[in-house]
């Protein structure tokens, strides 16, 4: 692939605060590198706004390879920018072409409030973990591999939506602000596999219930969460989701 | 929002059902014999109260959800996503709604009132007395702006079918890998197929078409 560079227009969300209104700051960067990933473009932009003594744009990332689900941002009204399967720290600026216009806003949701400029605080999905999204085992050496069959196509669709990194690109992404496809991923990574079997029904309620107290929106089956997800998570995982749950309330759970 | 949905879904075939009456050769005195069926069994009054209860639920229903949904993200994106990611149709279900609303009061006014509450010619069949519905029909789409109302009305619910049919499923769990493509298929047909034959009746009655199925030799 042809190497080049280009000049771009940003415009960023700028919050001091969870208390601030926020505003949009705009912000010219010039010789990017088509090489360069996103946030290495922001970070050169930083580096400027700290030599010139302003504030540098606050952003979440970690291991910036695409497994930790730190990285958020909408880029031009996609949550992680236009590629597919893509986290926004995976996304590289060969995306974009010389003179484009970038919008580059937090990840809007009530549950998800901004914490500073492109971060925002994710704990409403630690909480809803915390309220099942676990199996309770005496700790201990591994089992053997094979002790514990499993077939192979449930162990595949498990391995599938454990994929999940917990990002909230399906939250940012719904008109509704649902977190539909996360719990969905979640609830079927165990479900799926017989060590998640004793705590299934229960699980599945206490995360449901734990969701709703967050105040996510309601799932209307647009999709666009399994359009924007990096993991492609897919959206039957949600279709079990309320399989299970609808299990679980009528056998009186 | 599903359950409501879908016994809406069933309520349209059979209601599509009894209408294509309308299409056949004696029409009238069939489509009026099968009105008069549907008015005066005591099984159907009391499913028609359930009808109705279905409608107000899915309509109070459907409001509490957008309503839910929009307060969900208070503060907007400046630049979203559009069709890129979702169909517009299935962002659009409130609205789409809010129109089938609006012609079923119309389309309520045009037909079941009169029907319950007098204000319909009568018409004798082998001795029989009849409201005659056909005649009202006939000149309630002799109007073409009716027509046009009525079209319009079974677009939106075209569109609101073509989102709702694969979205109740989905959202009663019946989706799953094997399924899902056949459920979408036959969502999609009934989407296109029912409200096609509902908006061919007021066009069929405005034109004066018939099937004549006289020169169809049938299998005996």
């Amino acid at each position: 692939m042809q190497h080049y560079s280009m000049n771009l227009k940003l415009k960023i969300w700028r919050q001091k605060n969870i208390n601030d209104q926020g505003h949009f700051e705009e912000y010219d960067v010039n010789n990017i590198s088509s090489e360069m990933s996103f946030l290495e473009m922001i970070d050169v932009l930083n580096e400027r706004l700290i030599s010139e003594g302003s504030d540098s744009i606050a952003f979440d990332h970690d291991c910036r390879e695409g497994i930790c689900g730190m990285c958020s941002m909408v880029i031009n009204g996609q949550p992680h920018g236009p590629w597919k399967g893509t986290t926004t720290c995976q996304l590289h600026m060969r995306a974009f072409k010389d003179g484009d216009q970038i919008t580059i806003e937090p990840f809007r949701a009530n549950a998800f409030p901004v914490v500073k400029d492109l971060m925002v605080s994710r704990t409403a999905f630690d909480r809803i973990i915390q309220a099942g999204g676990y199996i309770s085992v005496n700790t201990g050496n591994a089992v053997d591999g094979n002790t514990l069959p499993i077939d192979k196509d449930m162990a595949d669709e498990s391995f599938a939506a454990a994929a999940c990194i917990g990002c909230g690109a399906c939250v940012a992404a719904c008109k509704n602000a649902s977190a539909m496809l996360f719990v969905s991923a979640k609830v079927s990574h165990l479900a799926l596999l017989p060590q998640g079997a004793p705590e299934r029904k229960q699980r599945v309620v206490s995360m449901i219930a734990q969701m709703d107290k967050e105040g996510f929106g309601s799932c209307t089956n647009t999709y666009a969460c399994e359009a924007e997800c990096p993991k492609e998570i897919s959206v039957l995982n949600i279709a079990r989701l309320n399989r299970e749950y609808l299990n679980a309330n009528l056998s009186g759970q | 929002m599903a359950l409501t949905g879908i016994f809406l879904v069933v309520f349209l075939v059979v209601h599509c059902y009894v209408n294509a009456n309308v299409f056949f050769p004696n029409a009238e005195e069939n489509f009026n014999r099968a009105a008069h069926f549907m008015g005066s069994n005591l099984l159907i009054r009391i499913t028609e109260i359930g009808l109705f209860a279905g409608f107000i639920l899915h309509i109070f229903q459907g409001y509490q959800l957008e309503i839910k949904n929009r307060a969900s993200r208070k503060s907007r994106y400046a630049v979203t996503a559009g069709n890129k990611t979702s169909k517009w149709y299935s962002r659009s279900m409130a609205i789409l709604g809010t129109l089938i609303l609006l012609f079923l009061i119309i389309h309520l006014a045009h037909f079941w009132v009169p029907s319950r509450f007098g204000g319909l010619d009568e018409v004798y069949y082998d001795g029989e007395k009849f409201h005659n519905l056909y005649l009202k029909m006939k000149n309630t789409f002799a109007a073409p702006w009716v027509v046009i109302v009525y079209v319009l009305g079974c677009i939106s619910l075209s569109w609101h079918l073509l989102h709702g049919v694969q979205s109740a499923a989905q959202t009663l769990g019946w989706t799953n890998k094997k399924y899902f493509p056949m459920i979408r298929n036959i969502g999609i047909v009934f989407s296109i197929l029912v409200p096609l034959i509902f908006a061919l009746m007021p066009l069929a009655l405005y034109f004066g078409l018939q099937l004549d199925l006289e020169n169809i030799t049938l299998l005996f």
